[in-house]
């Protein structure tokens, strides 16, 4: 039995945080990749984290249609998770989603890249504020 | 692959009467490799009799891998006698921190109030290296580590040859990060270093009503110890990391709860021992 691309330890630390939070939350690993999101999630995009499965965030995050709901003043158009897997920095912003249910919703993002080393990103962490 | 333990008590050393079938000395055990090579792991207590046995046998190349630096796995290393020859070269294997390299972590044990010998000072040539975050070998045998669950910079190690495979996790806490049993093994901590291994030497410090009250200490019940070995596909399970309040009977209280517990298993968990070595090919 050889192990898959075994999770980073702090992949696997956030995951377990991630599980016992009410508050919604995200992680994707050091290539994109969507690897978990906790229940209070799910409520938000209509769809449990066992039937998503692994996918690319980015094309994740755009079936839902996100809306932002004022100009960044900066003219940078990037969700916070595109910012913070890029550019390697916090962002927040807020949006407007259309859930899988089709249910419009409005959120705040906020997004942030995981370091285990100054010099070893393994991935980002997006938590969601309901308004 | 020979695998020869000179040291399985967790913590702090335990000397005495009620210690004496499995030992009282801190963690170290010796892996001989079919080339002649010795790998070394941790450097508690144990280390120190493992000192006297490689200078009576000459070895003058040791690699030591250090899982972490807690004290019960550096301790013994000032009083490993290859560091005080001149003739030895000793390189030293360890996890890396965001914020000291491995060999200002270690020189804190050789310097005031500590100990009086500076570790620039001692005769052998030591050198430092981080673990790589790759597989890597070293002379015949292919290692891995990964970080695992326990408190600080802390790794498991994974040794492979092409005959023979050991996976070392003298202190885990594997549960502190969510349930074992059925969890997918790519989000298992330390998966990587234990899966399939042919022994696999794991911590399982408390009796299960011990651990309920130490959560987050970084150690095992043995429950969880026989649960992830189970989960991992180990093939033989060595329960290491002695709780010092635990003498030799209740170590084979825990020993027999293995047992029932690992009942499926291909091989009956047992308990480390001083002195207990293991021909794996």
């Amino acid at each position: 039995m050889a192990v898959a691309r075994p999770k980073h330890l702090t992949l696997i630390l956030a995951r377990e945080f991630a599980s016992s939070l009410a508050t919604p939350m995200l992680i994707a690993d050091e290539r994109g990749v969507l690897v978990f999101y906790n229940d209070a999630v799910a409520e938000i995009v209509g769809r449990p984290f066992a039937e998503t499965g692994e996918i690319l965030l980015d094309g994740w995050m755009a079936t839902f249609e996100p809306r932002a709901l004022e100009p960044d003043p900066t003219g940078d158009e990037r969700r916070p998770t595109q910012i913070a897997f890029q550019d390697r920095r916090a962002a927040h912003r807020r949006f407007r989603v259309i859930s899988i249910d089709g249910v419009e919703r409005q959120v705040a993002l906020t997004a942030f890249p995981l370091f285990a080393h100054a010099d070893e990103f393994v991935g980002i962490v997006a938590i969601f504020w309901r308004e | 692959m020979r695998v020869t333990i000179w040291g399985c008590r967790g913590s702090v050393p335990t000397p005495g009467p009620r210690t004496v079938r499995y030992g009282g000395n801190t963690s170290c055990v010796e892996v001989a490799l079919d080339d002649g090579s010795v790998l070394v792991l941790d450097a508690g207590t144990g280390i120190r009799g493992l000192g006297d046995e490689l200078t009576k046998r000459g070895t003058r190349h040791i690699r030591l891998l250090l899982t972490h630096l807690h004290l019960d796995h550096l301790e013994g290393l000032r009083f490993f006698a290859p560091l005080w020859d001149d003739d030895v070269t000793l390189e030293v294997w360890g996890p890396p921190s965001p914020t000291q390299s491995l060999r200002d972590r270690v020189g804190r044990c050789f310097s005031p109030p500590l100990f009086p010998v500076d570790l620039g000072h001692v005769p052998a040539r030591v050198s430092f290296h981080d673990v790589p975050r790759t597989e890597w070998r070293l002379d015949g045998a292919l290692l891995r580590a990964d970080l695992v669950v326990h408190p600080g910079p802390t790794v498991g190690f994974r040794i492979e040859t092409a005959d023979a495979s050991l996976g070392y996790l003298p202190d885990h806490e594997p549960a502190l990060a969510g349930a074992i049993a059925g969890r997918s093994t790519d989000w298992l901590s330390g998966a990587a270093v234990a899966a399939n291994v042919d022994l696999l030497l794991h911590d399982s410090q408390y009796f299960e009503h011990e651990y309920v009250e130490r959560i987050g200490w970084g150690h095992s019940s043995v429950v969880d110890a026989v649960t992830y070995a189970r989960a991992v596909d180990a093939r033989q399970l060595i329960l290491f990391h002695h709780e010092p309040y635990h003498g030799d009977e209740s170590l084979e209280e825990l020993e027999e709860s293995a047992r029932t517990l690992g009942a499926d298993a291909a091989a009956p968990p047992v308990l480390a021992r001083e002195g207990m070595v293991v021909d794996l090919a």
